[in-house]
């Protein structure tokens, strides 16, 4: 009886198990092989961060870590190979951003809508759409921006250019591979994210402090806008940044619709490279493993991976901050 | 003259309308996902429905002939890879949740360092595990452009999301049975194998699913580790060149032959057709665990 009482009744029975012999020696060698699987996350990361840096090594060997930084040129065939990131990362910033105007107000909204408004039966079939939506492949979206979404957005300017000419001036012109086109459909692909994680922030607000804004008088949206969400904002700020981060990381549909032309953006309807879409291009082409082209895409790879991990890492101390406040 | 409580507040229906608008901004933005979905999937069916044919899922893919062109190559090469994925990942996540769950039930710096670890390499963009991937096995283990290489790499891009989700049911299992079966003098692994295991195997199952899901959908990864476009032969053996679809669709994508467009869409379509499947099998199971228990 003391044994069951004190502590857990599992850890005080490791005495015993460990005088059976061969039980005990098949415990130790599944509990080691357990032990390695655990350890190939560590691997894995360690492997990352080491090959990016190695390899990175001879790249800035060669060009200067300044140069790459801040140079406005991507024109490694000049006499004079010019590595300057920018351009790759302006591309990047304006199909994220873009996207986060799309996944951020909408899937905040549906977080809401599924949290506060929805019926059981409404739920049952939203949260199956949103899961689909997110497990459609990159590829698809890339059909979807280059087929759909681009000769859309280009009727739609020239019939706006055409009703009130005065407009047309500020149209964009958009081009078949185009910024804008794979910002919304980013925006799309990361939505159904921003709504679960939202959902899960705002479904976490004590219903207490709701029922006493409501006895105050507050209507629905008063109670959501005044108290749920601020309440609930640790956790929705996170979605966002991982939202984003996501769109950082996006490969396919942004090499598919952006385009494959490194040079500073121009505006929402030109073409544009991102650092992903810069990594696909190169690898595509054989190209060898001395060849300072190669060296490139693991200098933009490093520069991807600690954006998006500090992006993470910030998500996280958000999300601890709500689980405190929650407490 | 009515006591003053029950004189309207000024400005009541403003806010009441203010309200309803909100609300119906809300049901608005969650239509707006459905219609998206919809749009899609209706695009792509209607774009492709044409192409698909017994013909189209055993002729080989080719870049200048549209109408007669097939994915039997990409969609051999996708089974091939997402299977092989399966074998490596499956046995490795589960032990290595396993570690995190059973064998750990106190959080020492260890395990939390490794907690930590997956969860950020979850977040890390899938086109960085390429690069591991190139260097790892195509370089480094000399594997080349081999369909174990791409498996391998697939394998560590999906193995945290197998751990989380295998965690998690682990979680789920209440831990009365634990107890109750190390009462009866088993050891930890006899209670994991005969007791836990067999408990949360529906949430395991269903995260394996769509880790698969994710294993075919994948495409920027295996590009970095040398998978590509156009290849008309079937792979017969882990260390054969291979293709995959989503990389069949791109290079369709690509052509400058708009005839191809039907092509690409019905390779989509086949593709979307697995991933239904494999989430419909995840829903059913989920369905069915929730009824036994």
């Amino acid at each position: 009886m003391a044994l069951a009482t004190k502590g857990r009744l599992s850890e005080s029975l490791n005495g015993v198990t460990r005088r059976l012999g061969f039980r005990h020696y098949e415990e130790n060698f599944v509990r080691t092989i357990c032990f390695l699987s655990a350890a190939v996350s560590i691997i894995a990361t360690v492997g990352i961060v080491t090959i990016l840096v190695t390899e990175t090594i001879p790249f800035f060997q060669k060009n200067s870590l300044l140069a790459f930084l801040t140079g406005t040129e991507w024109a490694p065939n000049n006499s004079t190979p010019l590595y300057g990131v920018l351009p790759l990362v302006a591309g990047t910033l304006l199909v994220t951003l873009g996207s986060g105007m799309v996944s951020i107000p909408l899937g905040l909204l549906v977080g809401i809508y599924l949290s506060e408004y929805a019926h059981p039966t409404v739920r049952k079939i939203l949260k199956p759409v949103l899961e689909i939506l997110a497990g459609i492949p990159s590829v698809v979206f890339g059909y979807f921006a280059l087929n759909l979404v681009t000769p859309g957005l280009q009727g739609f300017t020239a019939k706006l250019g055409e009703a009130i000419p005065a407009l047309k001036v500020l149209m964009p012109e958009f081009s078949p591979a185009n910024a804008s086109a794979a910002a919304i459909v980013v925006g799309f692909m990361t939505l159904p994210m921003v709504a679960s994680l939202c959902e899960d922030a705002i479904s976490s607000v004590p219903k207490v402090m709701r029922e006493a804004a409501y006895g105050l008088g507050c209507t629905k949206a008063e109670v959501i806008a005044k108290i749920v969400v601020p309440a609930a904002i640790s956790g929705i700020v996170a979605s966002f940044i991982l939202a984003l981060s996501r769109a950082i990381g996006e490969t396919m549909a942004v090499t598919i619709a952006a385009g494959a032309s490194p040079v500073m953006p121009k505006g929402i309807g030109s073409e544009v490279m991102t650092m992903t879409a810069q990594i696909v291009n190169y690898s595509k082409g054989d190209i060898s493993r001395g060849d300072p082209k190669y060296q490139s895409i693991f200098a933009i790879g490093l520069l991807l991976f600690v954006v998006t991990l500090l992006m993470n890492l910030m998500a996280q101390a958000f999300v601890r901050r709500m689980g405190r406040h929650a407490r | 003259m009515t006591p003053s409580f029950m004189q309207p507040v000024p400005g009541a229906s403003r806010r009441k309308r203010i309200d309803g608008f909100f609300k119906s901004l809300c049901l608005l933005a969650s239509l707006v996902a459905v219609v998206i979905l919809a749009t899609l999937l209706i695009t792509v069916f209607r774009d492709g429905i044409g192409r698909v044919s017994m013909q189209f899922l055993t002729s080989m893919p080719s870049s200048f002939m549209p109408k007669k062109a097939g994915i039997q190559s990409p969609l051999i090469g996708s089974i091939y890879v997402m299977i092989l994925t399966m074998l490596i990942v499956v046995p490795v996540g589960i032990a290595g949740a396993v570690y995190l769950q059973e064998f750990t039930p106190k959080k020492n710096a260890f395990t939390r360092f490794i907690q930590v670890n997956i969860s950020n390499l979850a977040g890390v963009p899938s086109i960085v595990f390429g690069m591991l991937g190139l260097t790892l096995f195509v370089i480094f283990l000399s594997l080349g452009k081999s369909i174990l290489a791409g498996a391998l790499t697939m394998s560590i891009l999906v193995l945290p999301m197998v751990v989380l989700v295998t965690q998690e049911s682990l979680k789920a299992v209440p831990n009365a049975y634990r107890e109750a079966s190390l009462a009866l003098g088993t050891t930890r692994w006899q209670t994991i194998r005969k007791i836990v295991l067999p408990s949360a195997i529906p949430g395991i199952l269903t995260g394996i699913i769509l880790a698969a899901g994710r294993a075919i959908g994948e495409t920027a990864p295996l590009i970095v580790v040398g998978a590509v476009g156009m290849v008309t032969f079937l792979p017969s053996k882990v260390t054969d060149r291979y293709t995959v679809l989503p990389l069949q669709i791109l290079d369709w994508i690509g052509q400058p032959n708009k005839d191809f467009r039907p092509a690409a869409a019905g390779a989509i379509l086949v593709l979307v057709a697995m991933l239904v499947v494999l989430n419909s099998v995840a829903i059913l199971i989920r369905a069915r665990s929730r009824v036994t228990r």
